[in-house]
């Protein structure tokens, strides 16, 4: 069964077309990355899932209900708050943490969407366990983490919701390689144990490729080809185009 | 020792009208931190903050004279004054800058040079250009320490104004919705991500900061009377100290105001600047702070945000 399914969207910038008629579906529990070089349209995808960008065209569906459609009279557009509530976290592109707040701060606010102040502590003392450099640093402010902490960070400020769909925007951008593995292994884990559906995009096609069960690749806005992750990993067009084969 | 204690006393009044300009600087620093956008508007509502308190407080005084009566009526025609004030800074920005949220950065800075002459002309249609005399809720005889002497309008001043702003702290640092808001001011679409109506953390901000403003305009009202035109000059001197304390900053308006305070308290008798252009001051060191640190003391290079 599908947890997203991604229905032919289209998005434009001005008179820029970011996506052209753009088909993705998420099996539940599964990890699905999509791959493409820089400026193809991977962030412009995933923002659209939560709303941040409207469609020109296309619905987009969580769960067996709309939650994105392209601009109609009938419709009334979901704002992303709204949309996020429903099981979805995106952790954008260059992490985004609350730089100003501490790293405790910066995971209440992952919580902001849930009530019960005893599971929210519980679920901080479960991240401060998962990454233990966040609990070490949990009283210092954001900015004073480096990079691979930020983006640990970020991914442990949005399993705060206890989302369903987990969105990465390049969980391994600019960082260096033994963390880009670490980090890929604890989002396996996360997939894992704790049943969380994710859909990342990466340049790092390798290692994206590897950790996905099923894979996309998307060039200048439109998706050229799917298949199974191992099977993209030996495709002749991926190993050209982005494993520098 | 004359001039010692002379210059504690400056010190003492520049406080008092430091809190008061701190209390309506948040207001602007806050609507700022958020939607990067300067209400003009604000000054005027401290003035509609100063009417409202005034008319409450005189409609519950009636003819009475009892002095804890007093007090307590002039409490609640405060907290009245302050839910009318919230409500209508709400509306404002409800209708005057959410339709320009995505429009051109100066069109919501010419709505709200608008909604302040609607609320200054309106006022003056409805109650006369006249300026009233807000009368103290208790006897103002001046208290004497060590040669230096307060008022009880004073300390009035400086508990209540302490209090709102332990209150404010307390609420961004330690509140769910405090922290949204900070979350907000820090990174708007990150923000939507976590889950927050940014629309009601944009709404409150307007309740929170036009609530402080009534009580500035009350707080000041004793020494400025009441009128129409009351907040134009108040509110200008509080946004100077809003962008000397570092906008967007709320430690930094809290401390803008206060230093604005004393510096013009003290400055004025100091360099023997005649009591007419005692408002120079004010600008004189917004000039100065936009030449060495336009930042301001608190502020954050604007640079780090992108």
């Amino acid at each position: 069964m599908d947890i997203l399914n991604i229905k032919g969207i289209s998005v434009s910038y001005g008179n820029i077309r970011a996506l052209s008629d753009v088909s993705i579906n998420v099996g539940q529990g599964g990890i699905v990355s999509l791959i493409g070089a820089n400026g193809a349209g991977k962030s412009t995808l995933l923002n659209s899932i939560v709303g941040l960008v409207p469609l020109s065209q296309g619905a987009i569906v969580f769960d067996g209900e709309e939650i994105c459609q392209a601009k109609s009279v009938h419709h009334h557009h979901l704002t992303t708050d709204l949309i996020v509530r429903r099981g979805i976290a995106l952790v954008p592109e260059g992490r985004h943490v609350f730089a100003d707040m501490t790293v405790e701060e910066n995971l209440d606010m992952g919580a902001f969407m849930v009530r019960d102040q005893a599971l929210i502590e519980r679920r901080k003392a479960e991240m401060y366990d998962f990454f233990p450099i966040l609990g070490a640093r949990r009283r210092q402010k954001t900015r004073s983490l480096s990079g691979g902490e930020q983006q640990m960070m970020a991914i442990a400020r949005a399993l705060m919701s206890s989302p369903r769909l987990l969105l990465l925007d390049e969980p391994g951008l600019g960082l260096a390689p033994l963390v880009v593995q670490d980090i890929f292994n604890k989002i396996r884990i996360i997939n894992e144990e704790n049943d969380v559906t994710v859909l990342l995009v990466e340049q790092n096609a390798k290692l994206a490729l590897k950790t996905s069960d099923y894979g996309y690749v998307i060039e200048n806005g439109r998706i050229v080809l799917e298949d199974k992750g191992e099977n993209l990993l030996n495709n002749e067009r991926v190993q050209k185009a982005y494993l520098g084969a | 020792m004359v001039t010692l204690t002379l210059y504690l006393q400056y010190i003492v009044n520049g406080l008092t009208l430091g809190a008061i300009y701190s209390l309506i600087a948040l207001g602007y620093t806050m609507v700022y931190g958020i939607l990067k956008f300067i209400n003009f508007a604000h000054g005027d509502i401290l003035m509609v903050g100063a009417f409202v308190g005034l008319i409450v407080y005189e409609a519950l005084l009636g003819t009475s004279t009892s002095g804890a009566w007093m007090l307590i009526a002039f409490f609640i025609a405060m907290i009245a004054s302050m839910a009318f004030c919230a409500v209508l800074g709400m509306f404002i920005e409800r209708v005057a800058y959410k339709p320009l949220r995505n429009a051109n950065r100066l069109a919501p800075l010419l709505s709200a040079i608008g909604v302040s002459f609607i609320l200054s002309n309106g006022a003056a249609w409805m109650f006369g250009t006249q300026s009233r005399r807000f009368p103290y809720p208790f006897d103002n005889t001046p208290l004497t320490f060590l040669g230096i002497s307060i008022t009880p309008h004073q300390i009035l001043i400086l508990v209540v104004s302490v209090a709102m702003m332990l209150v404010l702290a307390f609420f961004v640092n330690k509140t769910r919705m405090g922290k949204a808001m900070r979350a907000t001011s820090l990174d708007q679409p990150t923000s939507q991500l976590m889950g927050i109506n940014v629309n009601r953390v944009i709404s409150l901000t307007f309740a929170i900061g036009s609530a402080l403003a009534a009580v500035g305009g009350i707080l000041a009202a004793f020494d400025f009377r009441v009128y129409p035109s009351m907040g134009t000059m108040t509110g200008l001197k509080a946004f100077v100290a809003a962008v000397i304390g570092g906008i967007g900053s709320i430690p930094g308006a809290m401390l803008g105001g206060i230093l604005l305070g004393i510096l013009e308290a003290v400055g004025a008798p100091l360099l023997h600047i005649p009591n007419g252009l005692r408002d120079t001051v004010a600008f004189a060191v917004l000039i100065i702070v936009l030449l060495f640190r336009p930042e301001g003391i608190l502020g954050k290079n604007e640079r780090e945000k992108v």
